[in-house]
């Protein structure tokens, strides 16, 4: 299958881009990440605040299978609609920090767009943790399911 | 040369990180990594196979068993790579695409 997402991490390096072309116009592409309502369904999180405009800031809270909440937040420093958003981004009670995203919105036909993200790190060893976290979730999901395999060999055996 | 593809194959399944979690705590033959799986034993023992092949596991002769152990190094270069950030960005896009198409034909 074809690999759609780009991205771009140089080593020793602080910073990271992303690129991906969509099958939408660039005018749908930037709702996406302009309203409320749409960033829910597509981010899988809850919005609790979203000021789409210069100087306004927003907040996200998902919930964990676990049910325990975690806070996305940030403020928005530039939104030219159909163009640009640049806005920093933090996950909350977290060792990561904070990262400055700059999203350009680009049209390449009237029905195809591309988003090209510039994501800059506090440090080489912030970004570098950011980028291992989804294999370490992995592991962490195999070691849910051993736990549930090795309960379920005990309970087979009493 | 595909070898890094099958790299990212082997840890992509979930029975097999499991193996890889199971053997990170200690060495394990493999009657004793099976013993832990619901799974029949030649289908561990291909897990095992191709584990090994990919330099995650290595065999090590103890007398009579052969055990299982994690290949450190080979695991790092895998946890270094930015393939599973990518599939995570890959995922969210896809779903943004997906939603955003059925938006237009609202």
């Amino acid at each position: 299958m074809e690999q759609k997402t780009k991205i771009n991490a140089e080593n020793n390096k602080q910073e990271m881009r992303i690129t991906r072309e969509f099958e939408l116009p660039v005018e749908l592409l930037f709702k996406a990440y302009a309203e409320a309502e749409l960033i829910e369904q597509w981010m899988g999180t809850k919005v609790l605040k979203l000021e789409s405009k210069k100087h306004g800031s927003y907040q996200f809270e998902t919930t964990d299978p676990k049910g325990n909440k975690h806070g996305f937040s940030g403020v928005i420093h530039e939104f030219i609609p159909n163009k640009k958003i640049i806005r920093t981004f933090e996950m909350e009670n977290t060792p990561f920090g904070v990262q400055l995203e700059i999203h350009e919105f680009e049209k390449l036909t009237d029905d195809t767009s591309r988003i090209n993200m510039h994501v800059i790190y506090e440090s080489i060893e912030k970004r570098d943790q950011i980028m291992q976290l989804p294999f370490a979730q992995g592991l962490n999901m195999a070691h849910n399911r051993i736990q549930e395999l090795l309960s379920k060999l005990k309970a087979s055996q009493k | 040369m595909n070898l890094r593809r099958d790299v990212f194959q082997a840890i992509a399944d979930p029975t097999r990180r499991a193996i890889l979690l199971l053997v990170a705590s200690q060495a394990m033959t493999a009657g004793a990594i099976a013993s832990n799986f619901d799974t029949a034993r030649p289908t561990v023992s291909k897990h095992l196979q191709i584990l090994t092949e990919c330099e995650l596991l290595k065999q090590e002769q103890t007398g009579r068993e052969i055990y299982y152990h994690l290949n450190p190094k080979k695991m790092k270069e895998v946890a270094d790579f930015i393939e599973p950030f990518r599939q995570m960005w890959e995922a969210r896009f896809n779903k943004l695409e997906t939603i955003m198409k059925k938006y237009k034909h609202k």
